[in-house]
């Protein structure tokens, strides 16, 4: 028999429930602790005083009234493409396809403001193009939801296939409407006639993705909690045996969460074309699909809290461009640093759960 | 008597707020058999998966043979000659008796050497395996000697049975017994968990009783009773005794004929299965498990597809409704009021991570206009069900899945009585049930069928099916091997029965 005597130096035990104030109190430091690790590696790897660096950061998402309002808009579209994936996945369903249903919405939008701009008058194109958007990506997301449903295909796979039937249809599509012949792009859309540009609220540009985003929060923090489709969204998630169980029809719930996760996803694309852009390209939502599902997951699929975990990616991502520019450091230095960020940030959950019991290293009797 | 061969002292675990020990000590002595009894969630299972590394304890010390040890993993449990055998067997079904047994040792690897030595283990104590079998051609039996021999294979002096029982028939069980007794002689020394009292006094020398987490005392089998062991456990006193009330006005109710039932890889679960059960009476099921009950309680419920046969739902005023087709939903829609407490209680019958009151909404949540749901009847009814069953939670805001067996349970079969059914199926609903849970529920149920509910109740306790029965349908590979009358019948009746020795001698009777 060995000597097995040996204490182990520490062991691993499930926390309590802590009270709300303690776990912000673990994500701040978490939070700070990043920052430290930051400032070290930015001062060992390019001799910047890191404290410049975080101050260029917060300028990047803050310096001006303009950098302001565009933080907040980026977020609210971020913010809407998240919310628009939650019902999925809080239903175990992994729709990563919100980059094509934002695409196809967004063509969508650009197909009607090309095609009836000067056929339709505004209000009632408006009321066409959002019909349009929300149908497109409401289609994108019935797609593989009947797969789902009836072959119990794999939505991972499908959801992203879709993605790429959809930035080449958008491709083509980019094709037929290039202006001027050539160029590749399609330009401003209705430049001079503004034909479809959503309308601006109080005289701001920026505020109408934010107010559209304020509600669909709430709406969908509603619909979620205290809704009975919320309801059996959440036990057909945790378990489908269940949910047969009581009758519930699953094949219908998968079906309906995934064409309202579809037009939400759609309503980003109009407001990306519509609103901000007034334009489309294969880019137009610069991945935001992908990131919509960290914000999404980061957030625990709490519509609130996926307020904060835009923002957070928001600022990050804004902050990080402005360093890169700045200090002439390239993209990848911005992105080590918010890489470090996320991962003190995500790995603090482990901290809320667990605690590490270290032994005492002194025995009694 | 000499030194102990396990001794614990002042063992504390906690699992977040949940003390699931708090200051054990205990000894395990070579040469007894040592039953550990204690209600669900009283930690006896946190205890012996402590002696086996599977755990740490926050506090406390472990000696075994007189000398301080700290088990940290359970390959030093094994180096300490400590083994376990578990209530879910960790084999590798594509794997034969020897490979699973030889699994994950050191050293080189000899099959031959291995199985000789394994034929050894088994001649001396008794057990009948074929080394070279593989594990998914055995039985649940065959499959627990596998873990058991596995243990002793690895120099186990000291095995602990977690429940050891619960999947095994009489016979098999009496089998058990006799090599744990075997075992004993040769100077091991053995813990065995088990809820049944009969068992207790049958096997064990000693019992060592927890309550809550706490050690509560120990005491000789032969000084002791059923009813003794029973209140220490609870802490009160407590009576043993099932009701039989007579059946009122029995009428039938529910009608199965010629059922049969295939599963998703077309093997026949159920073959011409007919029989009626009848309101106001309980009718057992007996039978090893996996031989379709579950799929004849599913397809009743109208989760399970059939082949061919028919069920009808009969009313009060006769009139009858074929239920084979149609989803619960639609048996709903009918007007058909039936419960249904299925086996996997947090798979199937409740949503592990949603609190009580989101739980007992499962029923419910249909109910009114707005397409929001209703959650005061909910709530109150889950305070009403924690209230009526003394169901042990911090809050009626916990997740079930953080509750105890046997108040997971309570909460399952409060909310499926709660709306007054006419048909109420049981599939094993004492299942890992402390005594005190169990004949809660025990009682429950009577409770309906005085209501005139048909109550169909799957068990796998004999003693328990012979007592709360009126008629018992045993049932056999998916075949009804016989139906009896409970009062005139008994356990070994009904064990050959299980395992058709009673139908090749009679037969014809169901053809």
């Amino acid at each position: 028999m060995k000597n097995s005597n040996k204490e182990p130096l520490f062991h691993i035990v499930k926390r309590d429930v802590l009270p709300w104030y303690k776990s912000w109190g673990i994500r701040a430091i978490a939070i700070v602790a990043a920052l430290i690790v930051c400032g070290i590696i930015t001062t060992v790897t390019t001799g910047l005083n890191p404290l410049k660096v975080y101050g260029a950061f917060i300028q990047g998402a803050f310096g001006s009234g303009r950098k302001v309002w565009i933080t907040f808009q980026n977020m609210s579209i971020l913010l809407i493409i998240s919310l628009a994936l939650t019902p999925a996945f809080k239903m175990r369903f992994w729709n990563i396809g919100g980059e094509g249903q934002v695409l196809v919405g967004a063509l969508a939008t650009a197909a009607c403001m090309i095609t009836l701009g000067d056929k339709l008058p505004n209000v009632l194109l408006i009321v066409v193009m959002s019909i349009s958007a929300l149908a497109a990506g409401a289609v994108w997301g019935l797609i593989p939801a009947i797969f789902k449903a009836k072959w119990n295909t794999n939505e991972t796979l499908s959801t992203l296939m879709m993605n790429y039937i959809a930035t080449q249809i958008v491709a083509f599509f980019t094709i037929v409407w290039e202006v001027p012949k050539g160029s590749f792009t399609v330009g401003i859309i209705n430049q001079t006639t503004n034909a479809g540009w959503l309308p601006q609220l109080f005289g701001s540009k920026y505020l109408l993705p934010i107010v559209v985003a304020a509600v669909v929060t709430a709406s969908m923090y509603v619909y979620l909690k205290y809704s009975k489709h919320g309801y059996e969204i959440a036990v057909v998630g945790e378990s489908e045996k269940t949910a047969k169980y009581v009758g519930m029809k699953t094949g219908k719930i998968i079906i309906r969460t995934m064409v309202l996760s579809g037009a939400l996803c759609g309503l980003a694309g109009l407001l990306l074309v519509g609103g901000i852009n007034h334009t489309i390209t294969t880019t137009i939502n610069s991945g935001q699909g992908f990131t919509a599902v960290m914000v999404s997951w980061l957030a625990k699929f709490n519509p609130i809290t996926m307020i904060f975990t835009s923002f957070l990616i928001i600022f990050l991502e804004r902050g990080a461009g402005e360093i890169s520019t700045n200090f002439g450091l390239n993209q990848s230095f911005a992105d080590i640093l918010t890489g470090i960020i996320l991962f003190f940030i995500i790995g603090c959950e482990f901290f809320i759960s667990y605690k590490i019991a270290v032994r005492k290293s002194s025995k009694e009797n | 008597m000499a030194e102990a061969a396990v001794k614990l002292v002042n063992i504390t675990k906690s699992f977040g707020q949940v003390k699931a020990n708090s200051n054990v000590s205990l000894e395990i002595n070579k040469g007894e058999i040592l039953a550990l009894l204690g209600e669900n969630g009283s930690g006896k299972t946190t205890l012996m998966n402590m002696l086996s590394g599977i755990y740490y304890p926050d506090e406390g010390q472990i000696f075994i043979n007189g000398k301080e040890v700290s088990i940290s993993s359970p390959r030093i449990a094994y180096e300490l000659g400590i083994g376990m055998v578990h209530q879910h067997f960790k084999l590798v079904d594509v794997l034969t008796a020897t490979e699973n047994i030889i699994l994950g040792l050191e050293g080189k690897l000899n099959k031959k050497e291995a199985a000789g030595k394994i034929k050894e283990i088994c001649d001396k104590y008794g057990f009948d395996i074929n080394p070279d079998q593989k594990i998914y051609d055995m039985s649940v039996s065959q499959k627990q000697t596998v873990e058991i021999v596995k243990v002793l294979y690895r120099g186990a002096n000291i095995l602990i049975l977690d429940e050891p029982t619960a999947v095994l028939t009489p016979q098999e069980s009496e089998k058990l017994f006799n090599v744990m007794r075997n075992m004993k002689a040769d100077g091991k020394a053995l813990v065995i968990i088990t809820h049944k009292m009969h068992e207790v006094e049958s096997i064990s020398d000693r019992v060592a009783i927890l309550r809550k987490g706490e050690y509560i005392g120990s005491l000789m089998t032969k000084d002791t009773n059923a009813s003794e062991m029973t209140d220490m456990m609870v802490g009160r006193s407590v009576s043993l005794n099932i009701a039989r009330p007579k059946p009122v006005n029995p009428k039938p109710r529910i009608k199965v004929e010629g059922l049969t039932v295939r599963n998703i890889e077309g093997i026949e679960k159920l073959k011409n299965v007919s029989f009626v059960a009848q309101s106001g009476e309980i009718l057992g099921i007996a039978g090893i498990s996996g031989c379709g009950q579950k799929e004849l309680l599913e397809a009743i419920a109208g989760l399970q597809p059939a082949e061919s046969g028919s069920i009808k739902y009969i009313n009060d005023v006769g009139e009858e409704e074929e239920l084979l087709g149609k989803d619960p939903r639609k048996i709903e829609e009918l007007g058909v009021a039936l419960s249904f407490v299925p086996e996997d209680r947090l798979g199937m019958g409740l949503v592990g991570n949603m609190d009580l009151s989101d739980n007992m909404m499962l029923r419910s949540f249909r109910q009114g206009k707005t397409p929001f749901t209703e959650r005061k009847s909910p709530h109150s009814l889950a305070e009403k069900v924690v209230d009526d069953l003394e169901v042990v939670t911090p809050s009626i805001e916990t997740p079930v899945r953080r509750l105890s067996g046997g108040n997971v349970q309570k909460i399952l079969v409060g909310r499926e009585i709660a709306h007054a059914p006419t048909v109420l199926l049981t599939a094993y609903a004492v299942r890992g049930l402390d005594i005190n849970s169990s004949y809660t529920i025990y009682d429950l149920i009577n409770k309906q069928k005085e209501k005139g509910v048909a109550v169909i109740f799957v068990g796998e306790d004999l003693d328990v099916l012979l007592e709360i029965s009126d008629k018992i349908l045993v049932l056999c590979g998916g075949e009804v091997s016989g139906i009896v009358d409970a009062e005139k019948t008994d356990k070994n009746t009904i064990g050959l029965m299980m395992t058709k020795v009673m139908n090749e001698n009679t037969d014809t009777k169901e053809e």
